[in-house]
């Protein structure tokens, strides 16, 4: 068909095709690879006294995340600071992985396995705190945990405690904000491949002599393994680079990532340095999604061959 | 040997309950092929799904050499499935997936290869040992299914229209196979179709379902021949049915009186009275005949010519129609034509009086 086309046509047919894809590469251009530019850029600058740049290349950016130099010696160390909050953030992000994997899967499976027309009922009762307002959300956990909290209170009451647990502004708090913010991203994926999962294999596994347990590891797990990876990459990203939950329930000792750069854009005054942290932490992302494009396509070839 | 006993499925409460089964009772004998036949919807899954121990029957019992399988759940039951739609593991090979039972069992690892090898064997699917179950063809699937069913040696083996997916060709081999690996393993084989034809070629006794119940148990021929019911005679191959008077009964037989007055004798069960019922005749056993000899006669109203016989469609006087299927010789010359004056003739005692 294509070949039939006059040479006029086929060059109006190239033009509107190119005009199509112009808006999704306006944005590309503008929101992602443009400010990525700058920020690159920036990270080769020298810090301005009241924030901004100055316009001199240097690599002291780069040096100090990982190292810093004593004031007075001039002697070099590991930068404490940063490569702590670096951990946490790595820790607490598997850790919050993990725990949503916890409760998600069984959640996901509980929501595949209900009849057709309950599913979406149970998807958007998952679904409506997810579109609530983030702060609001970690606001209502600060309620529930906080010394005079719903929970305390709770546990006061029933005698469990004598005295009130301090559970807010601890790495534990954050975490807890955490999954209960990126569940659903945690559920929505592995709900979806579980979904598509044909439950009389399920059966078979039963019939042949599996205990409930070797058939959710030999039969369901393998099967929903894509689902379950991209619902960890999906919480484990965004918990990298978690910002507000650490800010309002890690209180202004246990930062993370997200939080250091705030700070080098705003009091810290070192633009340079927070441009360079954000670069690190794209790479710890650009690593986790290698690892997701080397996992996924390992099944992708099993399933194929 | 399996029995079940009063095996009641319910669905659903009050005014919208539902029974899948309604009271199903049979025994099925050691090594036996029985078959559960039955239209769409009449509850054939469910029965082997509640032997299996994926339905739980709201009454009845199921014994399993007089022991009760209803406790069990079913990684407990010595009882293997072949579901309909296969349901091989994707993620496995298709010797992983032979093997995967015996695995459950905890057998040990050389046991399970050989098992495996053995099992492969069976199904002539050696050399595809190692492909993964999508790329292999339906019947290939369908052996596979059947090697993983058999690998831990079941005490029954329970099929789900293993057949329904495949062409006829391979149909016709699969059929052979199933018989020969039932008769090679001594496992008892209970085999759902729909497949009337796949039943009597197939099994050792059939089972006639409809609407949740048994309708009639009994060997292929006993089915064909002397069906119980109109609805066993009209699933079954082709039947005339004849509203007829029941005279007498004697033993097995009745004395019986046709539409057109003449009286003959016809198979009856015991329980017969006499009064108004119905005969069934299968076209075979019937022959077409001058008029004057006949039991019944009419007109011969269509002639339809099917290679190996011809079926006569005769509009009886008492205003039925009766169809007569008589093969067809090498030399036959065609000796009657649409319109012609006929009569209809059978044997005595080759009609079946149908219960209501
Ligand atoms: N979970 C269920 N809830 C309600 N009704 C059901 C359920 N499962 C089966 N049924 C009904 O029970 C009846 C028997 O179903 P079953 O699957 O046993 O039929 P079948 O004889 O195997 O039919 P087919 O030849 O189409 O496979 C059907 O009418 C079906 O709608
Ligand atoms: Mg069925």
């Amino acid at each position: 068909m294509a070949d039939d086309l006059s040479p006029a046509r086929a060059a109006r047919e190239r033009r509107s095709r190119l005009l199509l894809l112009t808006p999704a590469m306006i944005i590309l251009l503008l929101a992602a690879s443009g400010p990525l530019l700058i920020v690159l850029i920036y990270s080769f600058l020298t810090p301005g006294d009241y924030g901004g740049v100055v316009w001199k290349f240097s690599w002291d950016a780069w040096f100090s995340v990982v190292a810093e130099r004593d004031f007075f010696t001039d002697e070099l160390s590991f930068a404490d600071a940063h490569l702590s909050i670096f951990w946490r953030s790595v820790k607490l992000s598997l850790m919050t992985t993990v725990a949503a994997l916890i409760f998600g899967f069984p959640t996901a499976y509980f929501i595949a396995t209900r009849p057709k027309r309950s599913r979406d009922f149970w998807m958007l009762l998952i679904m409506i705190p997810f579109w609530t307002n983030l702060l609001i959300r970690t606001f209502a956990i600060m309620e529930l945990i906080r010394a005079e909290g719903t929970v305390n209170m709770l546990l006061l009451w029933t005698g469990i405690i004598d005295e009130p647990i301090q559970m807010l502004f601890t790495e534990f708090s954050i975490m807890l904000g955490m999954v209960y913010v990126y569940l659903p991203l945690m559920i929505l994926p592995i709900y979806a491949s579980m979904e598509r999962l044909d439950f009389s294999l399920v059966e078979a596994a039963y019939d042949l002599y599996a205990t409930r347990w070797r058939v959710l590891r030999r039969v369901i797990f393998p099967l929903v393994r894509p689902g379950v990876i991209a619902g960890s990459i999906l919480v484990f990203i965004p918990c990298l680079g978690a910002y507000v939950t650490p800010r309002v329930l890690g209180g202004g000792k246990n930062l993370m990532l997200g939080n250091l750069i705030e700070l080098q854009f705003g009091q810290g005054r070192n633009w340079p340095l927070g441009a360079a942290l954000s670069l690190s932490l794209l790479a710890i992302v650009m690593v986790a999604l290698i690892f997701y494009v080397r996992a996924v396509g390992r099944d992708g070839e099993k399933a194929h061959g | 040997m399996i029995e079940i006993e009063g095996v009641t499925k319910i669905y659903g409460e009050g005014k919208s309950a539902f029974h899948a089964l309604d009271d199903v009772s049979v025994t099925i004998r050691e090594n036996e092929f029985f078959t559960l036949l039955g239209p769409s919807g009449c509850g054939k899954t469910t029965l082997l799904r509640t032997i299996a121990g994926f339905v739980d029957p709201t009454r009845g019992a199921i014994r399993l050499a007089g022991k009760s399988l209803l406790e069990s759940p079913p990684h407990k039951r010595p009882v293997n499935t072949v579901f309909q739609s296969y349901a091989l593991f994707p993620h496995m090979t298709v010797a992983q997936n032979i093997a995967f039972g015996l695995e459950m069992q905890g057998k040990p690892r050389v046991e399970v290869k050989e098992t495996v090898a053995r099992m492969l064997e069976l199904v002539r699917m050696t050399p595809m040992a190692d492909r993964q179950t999508g790329q292999i063809s339906g019947g290939q699937q369908q052996r596979v299914a059947l090697a993983r069913a058999l690998a831990p040696r079941p005490e029954v083996l329970l099929l789900d229209e293993p057949l329904s997916a495949l062409d006829f060709k391979l149909r016709k081999d699969m059929q052979l196979e199933l018989k020969r690996l039932q008769a090679e393993t001594g496992i008892t084989f209970i085999f759902v179709t729909h497949d009337q034809e796949e039943a009597l070629t197939m099994s050792d006794r059939i089972a006639v379902m409809n609407a949740g119940r048994i309708r009639q148990i009994g060997s292929p021929r006993e089915i064909y021949d002397q069906p119980a019911e109109r609805f066993v005679a009209d699933f079954i191959g082709d039947t005339n049915f004849v509203e007829i008077e029941l005279l007498e009964t004697e033993g097995e037989t009745a004395g019986i009186r046709l539409p057109s007055g003449r009286e003959t004798r016809a198979r009856s069960g015991a329980e017969a009275r006499p009064g108004k019922a119905t005969l069934a005749v299968r076209p075979e056993h019937a022959r077409l005949v001058p008029p004057e000899e006949a039991l019944m006669a009419g007109t011969l109203a269509e002639i339809v010519y099917f290679g190996t016989d011809t079926h006569y469609h005769v509009a009886l006087d008492s205003g039925a129609r009766f169809v007569i299927r008589q093969q067809n010789a090498p030399h036959h010359r065609q000796t009657h034509a649409t319109g012609d004056r006929v009569g209809v003739s059978f044997a005595p005692g080759v009609g079946q009086v149908l219960r209501d």
